[in-house]
């Protein structure tokens, strides 16, 4: 081993102690009982292993009221996330489709005001939102959130997929205007196959943004409607009682298991998605 | 009956003029090339005849029907693309028929059409294979059969050999010209920025420049008798020799320029000619030398700049008055660099073309 293998070698094992170090306390404690962390050895391996906190925390804890653990927040996050997933993809993938490829009239300006409303702060539009939702009667439900979540997606979601769809050559879809296709038939027959990587990018983006997102979850739901988020948040900071440390690093780590789980499948696909579009077609 | 017939056609994008006021009648089963170098209007032209582009102006005929506002599929055209434009993720099969599908044409229809068409074009033994598995030549046919399985009027071209290396374009231009035999009521509109593929492929080629036809005419007429600077300077490769001089008019013309005195008299002029300044254009190879050279109306003596062998022939760089001056003369020859040559052409064989309007005189 050379001097400067060590180097590379001993600068990543280092930073991924840094990265890895939190991650294995979380784990180790969440697997601890509780006599044995008041002993205080943050980094000691657990003498005796149990999953009692894990199991608290899932169907036990108490987040205010309830105290069904984290599995009805689990249920909400799902119930909020699929929709929401699939609504802004699609219609988000249409409008970038036709964005770049249908040059209707007027198309760049609802594309500049498009663009425009992913740089205006959220902070902004909290209480007109919490008002057309009452106004719809959708406050404090779920479908007020998917509705929320749909549309904070478009604007960077439209952008995403109206530059894949640029990139694409236009002869393209000019051979399938000769052939034939309408709007709905190039989208379908030619567009979509080819644009598997991209709806990879946008599901990592969605998922992980909708599945972590904390403030519009505690605006625009209720207690029994809570996001998994806003549930762990009301586990970990619950002030009664003892802090049960073990308890909290479990809830924190099944809420983050969803994102973890997506970046580990689709990057997998992420990568075959991009090297598969490389070869010239 | 005009196959294509173009009338009065405009095209702005935005304040730009693309195309100006453009009349074009082609007919039944002829090959019509577009040239013209890039920013011409020539594939601007092409998209709006296959409907890709609305037009600002103007009416587009195919067979009789106005077709200015219809769809591309209804106007009973096929397009080949540069690029191929093959769709990717389907076989080549996939390819030919996605048309007729869509057109909701019967199975055993789309496999009858299939299979003449891969016969006529040799591409019967890729019909499952994907396009990224093809070679450049073999895509451009699959592109090719995917016009030709639609059964249309009119086939349009959009540089389909600028992708391709010489000599694979070489070959497909010879089967290009062999397959618009074979489907000889077929029209064909052919774009390009290739001299020699106009040359060689057209039935009649149109010269354009910045949005309008500068020269309608066969490739012998356009080569021969440009109707202008333009024409005569962007057809020919080596280009033709322009020397810039003063016209007399009368019964016995005289081209007068700083290597001499030529007498016109042999010149086809298009209406009898007046004094003034004029060009006189000729080719390099209607320029004889030596021997050959005594015997034509016009001879001089010129020394040798720069000798440049090509294989076939030789090009052969001097000066004439204080004018660039190339002639072509054989593969061997034993001309060289200093010599004094006699050189000599026949002013029939020229262009003339009047030095402010730049038109053939």
């Amino acid at each position: 081993m050379s001097g400067r293998n060590i180097m590379i070698y001993g600068t990543l094992f280092v930073v991924s102690i840094y990265y890895l170090l939190p991650l294995y306390v979380m784990v180790i404690t969440s697997l601890k009982g509780m006599p044995e962390i008041r002993l205080g050895n943050v980094f000691a391996l657990p003498v005796e292993i149990t999953f009692e906190p894990w199991v608290k925390a899932w169907s036990s804890a108490c987040t205010g009221l309830n105290c069904d653990g984290l599995s009805r927040g689990f249920l909400n996050s799902v119930r909020i996330l699929v929709p929401s997933v699939l609504i802004s993809i699609l219609i988000a993938s249409v409008n970038g489709y036709a964005l770049a490829n249908w040059r209707f009239k007027g198309a760049d300006l609802f594309f500049t005001i498009l663009i425009f409303g992913a740089f205006i702060p959220y902070q902004v539009m909290i209480y007109p939102i919490v008002i057309i939702l009452r106004e719809l009667g959708l406050y404090t439900k779920l479908g007020g959130l998917v509705m929320v979540h749909t549309i904070f997606g478009m604007p960077i979601l439209t952008l995403l997929f109206r530059n894949y769809f640029t990139s694409i050559p236009e002869e393209l879809f000019k051979a399938a205007r000769v052939d034939g296709a309408g709007f709905w038939g190039i989208y379908f027959k030619i567009m979509l196959p080819m644009s598997l990587p991209i709806f990879v990018v946008a599901i990592i983006l969605q998922v992980t943004g909708i599945w972590n997102d904390f403030l519009f979850g505690v605006i625009y739901t209720k207690p029994d409607n809570y996001p998994m988020t806003v549930q762990l948040n009301n586990i970990v900071n619950s002030v009664q009682g003892v802090k049960e440390y073990n308890v909290n690093m479990a809830a924190t780590i099944l809420t983050g298991l969803v994102p973890l789980i997506v970046y580990f499948i689709s990057g997998k696909l992420f990568v075959r998605g991009i090297a598969a579009g490389a070869v010239k077609g | 009956m005009a196959s294509v017939s173009i009338k009065q056609l405009d095209l702005n994008f935005g304040t730009v003029e693309v195309l100006k006021n453009l009349d074009l009648e082609i007919e039944q089963g002829e090959f019509l090339v577009l040239l013209g170098s890039s920013g011409c209007g020539k594939s601007t032209l092409l998209n709006c005849i296959a409907g890709l582009l609305d037009v600002s102006a103007g009416q587009i005929f195919i067979s009789g029907k106005n077709v200015t506002w219809e769809e591309p599929k209804d106007r009973g055209i096929g397009m080949v693309f540069q690029s191929y434009a093959l769709y990717p993720q389907m076989t080549v099969e996939g390819n030919l028929a996605f048309g007729l599908k869509n057109a909701k044409v019967p199975k055993d229809e789309i496999d009858t059409r299939i299979k003449r068409a891969s016969e006529i074009l040799h591409i019967e033994p890729l019909l499952k294979r994907k396009p990224a598995q093809l070679s450049g030549g073999q895509r451009q046919r699959v592109a090719i059969g995917r016009a030709m399985v639609r059964d249309v009027d009119v086939f349009l071209f959009d540089e389909p050999l600028s992708n391709l290396d010489a000599k694979l374009r070489a070959e497909l231009r010879v089967e290009l010209k062999r397959l618009h035999q074979q489907l000889d009521n077929t029209t064909m509109i052919y774009v390009t920025h290739d001299q020699i593929e106009a040359l060689t492929l057209a039935d009649r080629i149109a010269i354009m420049k910045e949005g309008s036809i500068q020269q309608l005419a066969d490739p012998h007429t356009i080569y021969n008798k440009p109707v202008n600077l333009f024409v005569a300077n962007f057809i020919g490769s080596p280009s033709i020799n322009l020397l810039h001089g003063d016209m007399t008019g009368g019964k016995a013309p005289m081209f007068t320029f700083g290597g001499g005195k030529v007498s016109v008299k042999g010149y086809d002029f298009a209406e009898p000619p007046v004094a003034g300044n004029a060009v006189l254009g000729v080719r390099p190879e209607h320029v004889a030398y030596g021997e050959a050279a005594k015997k034509m109306p016009f001879k001089t003596k010129v020394s040798v700049d720069v000798v440049e062998p090509m294989g076939s022939d030789t090009l052969v760089w001097t000066t004439l008055g204080e004018e660039t001056f190339r002639f072509r003369v054989g593969g061997q020859t034993d001309i060289a660099k200093g010599q004094e040559v006699t050189i000599g052409f026949d002013p029939a064989t020229t262009s003339i073309f009047d030095h402010a309007s730049e038109l053939r005189l």
